[in-house]
């Protein structure tokens, strides 16, 4: 293997040698190459096939826009797919793999696909469509997914550790070539609060590549005293490997910084992020994001060996990289003749300078020949280019032998930040590209990006972008100089656009990535496709991961030539982020797995622990489903254990989760009184009362307690699920609704540890610890209100309620003493048999008591339809949803209405969701008459049991019907009945 | 869509710190309104070209209730105010 690694490079060390592997080939590269030099360096010009037609492909760029070179690299769950080479940097030990290519990069089966290539043209994927979808189904889409593609996300988890962070500054600089450096210093020697990031490993952008002095001082000397002094600015801060990847609303930019990327595995501190996305609010904001250099469409442009000529500058001069032995230049602007001179210098032959224009005005003085007036048409070699065809101006071929080919078809400055809040770009005859859009508040745009060339001009367009950002904050700032460097004179040498060499042989290729040539996008002219956004989607020009960075251009450049109008009356598709793609890590950050979203764990959860509770998730909520004991094998075991224990003595569940709002005001009555219902104006200060909330629209909303607990003082309980909601629905009303009332409200569902205890045993339980007297005729069913405990030692709030319909009570101690509590209640429980019992068994016994959750609470139900219209008040003037609950349809006898069904024969089970029929009619959604909303196993009345909202439900307790489950095809016969299967009477609570 | 909300008991604030409601309805008829003027309010909302009032919930800061004015084809957002200031101020 030839080696084409020369003297020179200002980025590499060449005492750090590195080992790498491509396609298993252990090669070796040093430190400060990127995978792309050092490839290069190594002679290997073909590194991918292309997507659709499989071309052998090499690398065209030095940098973000690469559209070729994208390879694998790294393995198992550190595997980055889809990494752009000319990026990634190398590291001892890295992986590398070539993509889309089978069985390998040298020579690939799915190459065929290249003479398949009149079927795949434009509107490919649209034509096919057309096609018979059994056809596409089984025929075309396997075999361009296994033949398509870009490179595979691994299945392992990602081992590193991503987090995300806010910044703030005062300037934020994008961009540390020339203009950014300039600005940079200037903000930073001013005082000012700055950040500079660029998407480099090393600041210096343009610089970089600048083989030659500046002034009277080598180039990379020039740099290193930049970045010094910036270095030692303490209001400076630099982000390298940083890419500012979006601009959104108020001068808010989005960034990630790969801070281990470019790390091999035994050099990563795991308890550092690997990747990191900035959220950045700058005050103002200096583009100096540079341009992009354009390929020219020419025949077989595609050739590896092809390479945009400033990049052959950057490989040469950065990376001691030679591009070839005999390299030709193709471009039609005069900063291509800088690379000529440079490469001469080096000591490599430049066969030819094919320059489009007749009459260049340059001042080279090397030794290429200059081919004026001339076209590439074509390229040959089978892997790497071997020659190029020049049609003269005189019509006449000529055939060049080369290695390597250079070309440059002027510069596209890189304004997709100024464009993603809306703005436009503007289109500039002069700098032949489209330049940031003219209002760009709060972003000032320099250098490059702004149409300015050469290493001085940028400095002090940097310069001047500073002052005048810092103006609009009010600071007062002077430009940095470059020290010893004059302003080249600018000379009348126009670029010449060229957006098709039309006299090409063979595909010439606007988009690279995703193999669009220039015959695809006069193909979607000829059909119709002529906006620029609709010949990109029927193209797909501009829609592969590099997002058109080296082909929108010159797209938009064939379009306008062809409609015989300027590229600004075409225009630009949108700027949207991401400018680079934004790897899922980064992007995720820390919220994965057990971080996925936090674990909010019940006052008593350490309690429930200790007494063997299995765990269920209910949002992030871990609450107790069951307890079970030894010999219990199977979770119903339990739960009928545990049913049993509290219908016949005496049980405690943790009721903890239930939302637990505290309510204040001189107003705090009257509110209640609008967002409920039911009537609360009287509740008396001692009690409690079952509340029923309506939304607007006159649906219920929830269900839950609250308790008088003494002059405008009130203690409202919710479901678990609805606890935030209700909350802020809460809020709402008294801030929005209804201002001039007193009241004020807190969440307190973390302040309490609330329990449950149920049973006929239950007041012989709490009267061992409470100190009141508790009795029937001191604390009747309904009583709420605060009790002393253990003997004066501790306050508690008891409330005698009951979701079981047992005798019950429920206990609130602050959160801090709940487990003691908990385990001061087992253990006087004992005598009396008792056992925790957990939510199912919980669930159970509601069912069995035909209590309502969220599973008859479905957003779709009036509380007529669950059997309590008559708590709805007809007296109150008004309440949240009072108006609309009285609408037609809502008041409607034949509703689906809450009812109880259990199976005609007791062995027979039925499954909650399955759909309730008349007995004889077909089988069929269009016979329905309701569902089943709950089920359970009754170990009480020992068979199955259900709640249904069915037709008229009530009127037809008794009836017979047909269950019918429609997922497993099964129906059995059920009857319907009251919902209350436990206790209908209420003797229990009043007990 | 607004990244930072400028909270008038809070300050500037990132946009990920509210939760969204949306558009600033009617007012709330009077209970005695008919069912025409409430099915307005319960369920008509425009969806305009330019300026449209939000109702914002600082859901993770101070939790009071804003009126956010931002322009739906600009994204600028011109004023908020607490909530309350609609009915108190009858800021409608
Ligand atoms: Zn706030």
């Amino acid at each position: 293997m030839t080696s084409f690694r020369i003297d020179g490079g200002t980025l590499i060390d060449r005492h750090d040698v590195r080992r790498f592997t491509f396609n298993g080939e252990v090669l070796s590269g040093f430190g400060g190459d990127t995978v792309a030099s050092s490839l290069l360096a190594n002679g290997k010009q073909l590194v991918g096939r292309s997507f659709k037609y499989h071309r052998p492909r090499g690398i065209l760029t030095a940098g973000a826009a690469e559209p070729n070179a994208l390879l694998t690299i790294g393995r198992d769950g550190r595997r980055d797919p889809n990494t752009r080479a000319t990026m990634a940097e190398l590291f001892d030990g890295l992986e590398a793999r070539s993509q889309n290519c089978w069985p390998n990069v040298n020579f690939d089966i799915g190459a065929a696909n290249g003479l398949l290539g009149p079927l795949l043209g434009a509107g490919f994927y649209y034509k096919t469509f057309m096609w018979p979808a059994a056809f596409w189904e089984k025929v075309y889409e396997p075999l361009i997914r296994k033949a398509a593609g870009l490179g595979r996300a691994s299945y392992d988890p990602d081992p590193g550790y991503y987090e995300k962070c806010w910044a703030h500054c005062d300037l934020l600089v994008i961009g540390a070539g020339p203009a950014g450096l300039a600005a940079a210093l200037t903000a930073g020697r001013a005082g000012a609060r700055v950040i500079i990031a660029d998407e480099g490993a090393q600041l210096g952008g343009g610089l970089i590549a600048e083989g030659s002095s500046i002034g009277s001082k080598p180039a990379d000397a020039v740099l290193g005293d930049l970045v010094g002094e910036l270095h030692a600015l303490p209001n400076v801060e630099i982000k390298k490997r940083t890419t500012v990847f979006a601009a959104y609303d108020d001068q808010v930019f989005g960034a990630v910084e790969r801070v281990q990327k470019h790390l091999p595995e035994h050099e990563i501190n795991p308890h550092r992020a690997m990747e990191r996305l900035w959220r950045i609010v700058a005050r103002q904001v200096v583009l100096a994001t540079g341009a992009e250099e354009r390929p020219i469409v020419f025949g077989g442009n595609d050739r590896p060996g092809v390479m945009m000529a400033g990049a052959m500058r950057t490989y040469l001069n950065a990376y001691g990289v030679a591009p070839g032995k005999r390299v030709a230049l193709f471009a039609n602007n005069s900063q291509a003749y800088q690379t000529a001179l440079d490469l001469e210098a080096r000591g490599i032959e430049v066969a030819a300078i094919i320059d489009p224009r007749t009459c260049p005005n340059i001042d080279y003085d090397g030794k290429a020949r200059l081919i004026a007036g001339a076209m590439v048409r074509d390229t040959s070699g089978r892997r790497a280019i071997k020659s190029i065809t020049v049609r003269h101006d005189d019509g006449s071929d000529e055939v060049i032998a080369v290695d390597a080919l250079g070309v440059s078809g002027g510069y596209s400055p890189i304004v997709h930040l100024a464009c993603h809040r809306g703005g436009k770009p503007v289109w500039s005859d002069a700098h032949v590209g489209f330049m940031p859009p003219e209002n760009t508040d709060g972003m000032t745009s320099c250098g490059a990006v702004a149409g300015k060339t050469g290493i001085a001009a940028c400095f002090a367009d940097g310069g001047t972008a500073a002052v005048k950002a810092l103006a609009e904050l009010g600071v007062m700032s002077e430009a940095a100089s470059l020290p010893g460097v004059e302003q080249a004179e600018e000379k009348a040498d126009p670029i010449q656009p060229i957006w098709r060499v039309a006299s090409s042989k063979g595909k010439a290729f606007v988009d690279y990535q995703n193999d669009v040539a220039a015959s695809d996008i006069m193909l979607a002219m000829r059909e119709g496709y002529d906006h620029v956004e609709l010949a990109k989607r029927y193209t797909t020009n501009g829609m592969a991961t590099d997002q058109g960075k080296t082909s929108n251009v010159n797209a938009i450049g064939i379009l306008a030539e062809n409609k015989g109008v300027s590229p600004g009356e075409i225009g630009t598709t949108t700027f949207r982020p991401f400018y680079t793609p934004v790897s899922f890590g980064a992007l995720v950050g820390a919220s994965k797995g057990m971080d996925f979203q936090p674990v909010r764990k019940s006052p008593l959860h350490g309690w429930a622990a200790r007494n063997g509770a299995k765990f269920v998730e209910t949002g992030p909520w871990y609450r107790s489903s069951w307890f079970p004991k030894d010999g219990e094998t199977f979770w119903r075991d339990s739960v009928d254990r545990e049913v049993n224990t509290v219908r016949t003595k005496v049980g405690i569940c943790d009721v903890s989760t239930l939302g637990k709002i505290e309510i204040f005001g001189a107003d705090a009555a009257e509110y209640l009184n609008r967002v409920y219902c039911n009537a609360f104006l009287k509740l008396p200060v001692g009690k409690a009362r079952y509340g029923i909330m309506l939304r607007e629209d006159g649906f219920v909303y929830d269900d839950g307690t609250t308790s008088c607990l003494g002059e405008n003082h009130y203690f409202m309980t919710t479901t678990t699920a609805l606890a935030a909601g209700v909350l802020t629905h809460l809020e709402f009303c008294a801030q929005v609704l209804w201002p001039e009332l007193d009241v004020r409200m807190a969440s307190a569902t973390d302040q309490w540890a609330q329990m449950a205890i149920a049973g006929p045993k239950s007041r012989d339980v709490l009267s061992k610890i409470i100190d009141d007297d508790i009795s029937n005729e001191a604390f009747p069913f309904l009583a709420a209100r605060e009790v002393s405990m253990f003997g004066g030692r501790l306050k508690g709030r008891l409330f005698r309620i009951s979701f079981s319909g047992e005798l019950a009570y429920e206990i609130a101690v602050p959160a801090g003493y709940g487990e003691s509590v908990a385990d001061a209640i087992m253990a006087v429980g004992e005598e009396f048999g008792i056992a925790p019992y957990g939510t199912e068994a919980l669930g159970v016994m509601r069912i069995e008591k035909g209590h309502v959750t969220h599973a008859e609470i479905n957003g779709t139900v009036t509380p007529a339809d669950l059997g309590m219209g008559k708590m709805v008040s007809v007296n109150k003037d008004d309440f949240i949803g009072r108006v609309m609950n009285l609408r037609e349809g809502l008041v409607d006898p034949s509703r689906p209405s809450l009812v109880g069904i259990m199976p005609k024969s007791p062995s027979d089970k039925f499954a909650t969701g399955s759909h309730i029929l008349n007995p004889g009619d077909d089988v069929s959604l269009a016979n329905d008459q309701g569902y089943v909303t709950s089920m359970c196993h009754s170990p009480t009345l020992g068979h199955a049991i259900g709640l249904a909202l069915v037709k008229n439900g009530p009127s037809r307790v008794g009836e017979e019907v047909v269950i019918w489950n429609g997922l497993a095809g099964t129906t059995v016969t059920g009857i319907l009945c009251n919902p209350a299967f436990v206790d209908p009477e209420n003797e229990k609570l009043h007990a | 869509m607004s990244s930072l909300v400028k909270c008038p008991h809070c300050g500037l604030r990132p946009r990920e710190e509210f939760t969204i409601r949306g558009e600033v309805a009617t007012p709330r008829p009077s209970a005695g309104a008919d069912e025409a003027t409430w099915f307005d309010h319960v369920y008509l909302r425009d969806n305009p070209r330019g300026e449209h009032r939000e109702y914002w919930h600082h859901s993770s800061g101070c939790r009071r209730w804003l009126v956010l004015t931002r322009n739906t084809l600009t994204h600028e957002t011109s004023d908020v105010v607490d909530a309350s200031t609609l009915k108190t101020e009858g800021a409608q």
